[in-house]
């Protein structure tokens, strides 16, 4: 996602002067270099300094200009978090915060690089916008939104490398604010958004042995959240599995849950949500995950 | 009152002077309609920012009151300019008014909302990057030197060659609960850390407007700061650098005295 994003802006900063780069001590790779080499004057490297890049994007913003705000979604988010809340929110200004190796991704660093709990604090911010992408695909789409239409603060939750995208013929088109089916199924149906989604079709493929059709969606914004299509996904199945890399107070189990009740929802909720807690596990994302209860085997034991 | 303000026949000194006691006379009778108000550090104030918005400031160029706790001043200062309406002004901290305490983006004039420190100078450094040929002023206080985004900002600010910004620290020395120098006696001298990061620095009476503008015209091709002495309070005998004036109205006998003094001054 980190090339995506990076060749995304630099298509769209050529033709959109308006579009600047501020990065908090990231190293420009790829097409991120290119921005840099063409246009110096939009690609800003503040330093090890997330608060100033907050507070100098808010300024951009309010010039008329298109800022980016891009480093590890940690510091990103929570480093500067009253700069986020009072010079982008408070002031409602569409700057676009990327917060980039979100979840667990990077759990060979350990918690200090995690965010487990971004998408629950950027929801509760008033006037925060919140994106996470599920593909490449899907990001280019999010990135075009926050560069022209979006008129508000949004926070970009954004994966790593080595996403796949998940887009065949029958996927619906990426559109703001609206859940998107990904694949058609009839007895089950699996919620998820971020790069986690690659465990929904590990767990379709494993079902399809079994006979069980199971159908995904991509819940990439999870503000402002899809209530409508949730309700049609209510009525449509007895049986709803959530997976996402995100801690179970405040993320899409948290969202949906509140909706069975508003909506009376009468089937089975299995939600696989990030425990409440600081694991330790440095030797990948997988085996972190499994602390959390959340593995195929897991996902496909609870059906 | 508001001829004797238009008055051109004065010197430049003079003609501030009557518009900061006006300021200040306008702050004293608004305090009598709400329950408390940061008049010390509004009064301490009052002659940077008159010089800022009735001698330096052209259209384009831009301030930011980031000890925005003294929003009481800009709002004055804004209605004098007409910017601010006299209902807007009267609803202060009103019902239906549309003014609080602290400055608030949406309100015509004001540029950012502050009243949490630190924040101003970053986004300052966005507001100026992509014009240089607009000044942005940042009016800061000496207590907010503590937040360390603002020396998160000032490095930037340096090393990216921002230098169309000019930052004035209100350097009463009081914080809102005691001496800033008992807090952070390393902060002093103000001018020598601004200057070993990058910017051009140096100090001023911050309540004699012919030396903020002499002190001024020193700035070159680096950011500039302004370290301006003032006295929290200023000029009134039983406020002046007292920290209960930090957060409180004058009551009546206390208002008259006031007025009183700032009629002499004036003279």
């Amino acid at each position: 996602m980190r090339n995506e994003f990076a060749k995304t802006i630099f298509d769209i900063g050529k033709k959109n002067k308006d579009i600047y780069i501020l990065v908090a001590d990231i190293s420009p790779a790829g097409k991120m270099f290119e921005f840099e080499k063409k246009f110096p004057d939009r690609y800003i490297n503040v330093g090890v300094a997330e608060q100033s890049m907050i507070g100098m994007g808010a300024g951009l913003a309010m010039t008329g200009k298109r800022p980016f705000l891009y480093t590890i979604s940690t510091f990103a988010l929570y480093r500067p978090f009253e700069m986020v809340r009072v010079d982008l929110c408070y002031q409602n200004i569409p700057v676009c915060l990327v917060g980039m190796g979100a979840g667990t991704i990077y759990a060979n660093l350990g918690a200090t690089h995690l965010t487990q709990e971004d998408i629950s604090v950027a929801r509760s911010i008033p006037n925060m916008q919140v994106l996470a992408p599920s593909d490449p695909l899907e990001l280019r789409n999010c990135i075009k939104f926050c560069s022209k239409e979006s008129n508000k603060p949004t926070y970009l939750r954004i994966g790593k490398s080595g996403e796949q995208t998940y887009n065949f013929k029958e996927s619906e088109k990426w559109k703001f604010g609206k859940i998107r089916k990904l694949v058609n199924g009839t007895d089950i149906c699996i919620l998820s958004f971020g790069p986690i989604i690659k465990k929904a079709f590990e767990v379709k493929e494993i079902l399809k042995k079994k006979k069980i059709s199971t159908e995904i969606y991509s819940c990439h914004t999870l503000k402002p959240f899809d209530k409508e299509r949730i309700k049609k996904i209510f009525k449509k199945f007895k049986k709803i599995i959530i997976i996402e890399d995100h801690s179970e107070i405040g993320g899409l189990a948290s969202i949906v849950k509140s909706l069975a009740y508003e909506f009376k929802f009468t089937g089975i909720l299995k939600c696989f949500s990030l425990k409440d807690k600081f694991f330790s596990c440095y030797s990948n994302q997988d085996d972190l995950l499994k602390k959390h209860g959340i593995s195929t085997k897991d996902i496909i034991k609870s059906i | 009152m508001m001829k004797n303000i238009y008055t051109k026949n004065n010197t430049l000194t003079k003609e501030s002077k009557i518009r900061c006691n006006y300021f200040r006379k306008k702050i004293l009778a608004i305090s009598q309609t709400v329950p408390a108000l940061h008049i010390g550090g509004a009064f301490s104030s009052i002659e940077i920012i008159d010089v800022v918005y009735n001698i330096l400031k052209n259209k384009k160029d831009k301030f930011i009151l980031s000890k925005g706790h003294a929003g009481i001043l800009l709002y004055v200062v804004l209605n004098y300019l007409k910017i601010i309406t006299n209902t807007q002004l009267k609803n202060y901290c009103k019902k239906k008014g549309s003014l609080g305490v602290h400055p608030d983006y949406k309100t015509p004039g004001v540029e950012a909302s502050t009243g949490s420190l630190g924040h101003g100078l970053s986004i300052a450094a966005g507001l100026a990057y992509p014009d240089k040929k607009k000044t942005l002023y940042v009016l800061m206080s000496d207590g907010e030197m503590h937040e360390g985004s603002i020396w998160e900002a000032a490095l930037l600010i340096s090393s990216k060659k921002i230098n169309n910004i000019i930052v004035i620290v209100d350097y009463n020395g009081l914080q809102s609960s005691t001496w800033a120098k008992d807090t952070h006696p390393s902060l002093n001298p103000i001018h020598k850390k601004f200057q070993s990061f990058g910017w051009d620095s140096v100090l001023c009476n911050g309540h004699d407007v012919a030396d903020i503008l002499k002190k001024l015209k020193k700035k070159k091709n680096k950011p500039f700061a302004l370290i301006a002495k003032t006295i929290k309070g200023y000029p009134i005998s039983f406020m002046k650098n007292n920290p209960i004036w930090h957060y409180r109205s004058p009551n009546k006998i206390e208002l008259k005295r006031s007025l009183k003094e700032l009629e002499k001054y004036e003279k």
